[in-house]
C-alpha cells in the first residue's frame, strides 16, 4: 500500500532523498532551487522512482521539467495525489 | 561480490550462452533468457552449476514487451537487481530492400532494438540506485557498415550504438556503463548459414568463438571496466580494421 500523501510526509521524503545525492539535508529547504543544491535532471528522475515507490503518484519528465524548487517538487506530488 | 545479478537475453545459445558461462565464472549469478530453446538454456544451467555458479532459465520472447517485463520481475524476485545486462538476443530475416516484407523488418527491428530498449528502461532504475551498472548490447560490425541483403539487421544494429551512446551519456555519472560489441563473422547458429569461405575475407583467416566475444562482454561487464562507456568494441579479427 502506498504511503498516505500529507505535504508533511511528501516533504520529509523529498528532503530525505535529495540529500542522498549530495547536498546537506539542512540545505534542502522549501525555497531551495534544484540550481543551489547541483541536483539535476537524472537526480529528479530518480526522486520520481522514489515518490511513484512510496506514494504510488507518478511523475513524466513532462512533469518535472519546470519545476525549480524543493517546494514546487513537494507541492506537485501533493496535488497530484489528491487529483 | 555485488549483490544483484546478470542478465542476458538470448542466452541460451552462441554468444549468448558463451556469455552466460563467461559471467557466471566471474562470480554473477545469472538469468539465461531463451525463447524456444529450452533444452539449450537448461544445458547453460548445468555448465554453470556444475561450474559452481547459480543460474536461471528465464523463458521470454523479449519484442513482447510483457513477457520481457515478467521475465524482469522473475529473476529480480530470485536473485535481486539486475546490475548487468547483455542484450543478446537477435535475429535475422534477409533480403534486398525491395523485397523485404514489413514483417521481415519489424520483427527485426523489434527483437535487436526495442527489445533492448525496454531492457535497458526497465534496468536502469536499479542500477542508478545501485550507483553501479553494466548494459553491453551485442551489436554487429553489420550497422557501421553496409552488408546488401540486411538493410533491416543493420538499421537494428546501428540504432543499438546510437541507443548505447546516448544512454551512456545520460547515466554515466552514476558509476552505470553502458557499451557494445560489435561482433563480425563469428561461428554461431545465427550465422550456420553463411557460406564458410567468407572466413577468407578476415584477417584472421577464421571465424571467431562465441567465446572470444563473451570474453569481450565480461570485460565491459567488470569492475575493471568502469571508466569505459559509450564505446563500441569491434571483435572481428580485423575484418574492418
Amino acid at each position: 500500500m502506498p504511503a498516505t500523501v500529507t505535504p508533511e510526509a511528501v516533504e520529509a521524503t523529498v528532503v530525505e532523498t535529495l540529500a542522498t545525492f549530495g547536498p546537506d539535508a539542512g540545505d534542502v529547504t522549501r525555497a531551495a532551487t534544484f540550481d543551489a543544491l547541483d541536483i539535476d535532471s537524472l537526480d529528479l528522475v530518480e526522486l520520481s522512482q522514489v515518490i511513484e515507490e512510496e506514494y504510488g503518484v507518478v511523475l513524466k519528465g513532462d512533469d518535472v521539467k519546470d519545476i525549480k524548487t524543493v517546494g514546487e517538487a513537494i507541492d506537485l506530488v501533493v496535488a497530484r495525489a489528491s487529483s | 561480490m555485488r549483490e544483484g545479478c546478470a542478465l542476458v537475453t538470448g542466452g541460451s545459445r552462441g554468444i549468448g550462452a558463451a556469455t552466460a558461462r563467461a559471467l557466471a565464472a566471474d562470480g554473477w549469478r545469472v538469468g539465461i533468457n531463451y525463447r524456444s530453446d529450452r533444452d539449450a538454456a537448461e544445458q547453460v544451467l548445468r555448465d554453470i552449476e556444475s561450474g559452481g555458479g547459480r543460474a536461471l532459465p528465464l523463458a521470454a520472447d523479449v519484442s513482447d514487451p510483457a513477457a520481457a517485463a515478467g521475465m524482469f520481475d522473475e529473476i529480480e524476485q530470485r536473485f535481486g537487481p539486475v546490475l548487468v545486462l547483455v542484450n543478446n538476443a537477435g535475429v535475422r530475416a534477409d533480403g534486398l530492400s525491395p523485397q523485404l516484407e514489413d514483417d521481415d523488418w519489424q520483427r527485426v527491428i523489434d527483437t535487436n532494438l526495442s527489445a533492448a530498449f525496454r531492457t535497458t528502461r526497465r534496468a536502469l532504475p536499479q542500477m542508478l540506485r545501485a550507483r553501479f551498472g553494466r548494459i553491453v548490447n551485442v551489436a554487429s560490425v553489420v550497422g557501421p557498415r553496409a552488408n546488401a541483403g540486411q538493410a533491416n539487421y543493420a538499421a537494428s544494429k546501428a540504432g543499438l550504438i546510437g541507443l548505447t551512446k546516448t544512454v551512456a551519456v545520460e547515466v554515466a555519472r552514476r558509476g552505470v556503463t553502458v557499451n557494445a560489441v560489435a561482433p563480425g563473422f563469428v561461428d554461431t547458429d545465427l550465422t550456420a548459414d553463411i557460406p564458410r569461405d567468407i572466413a577468407d575475407a578476415v584477417p584472421a583467416r577464421r571465424p571467431g568463438t562465441p567465446e572470444e566475444v563473451a570474453a569481450c562482454v565480461a570485460f565491459l561487464a567488470g569492475e575493471r571496466a568502469g571508466y569505459v562507456t559509450g564505446t563500441t568494441l569491434t571483435v572481428d579479427g580485423g575484418m574492418s580494421a
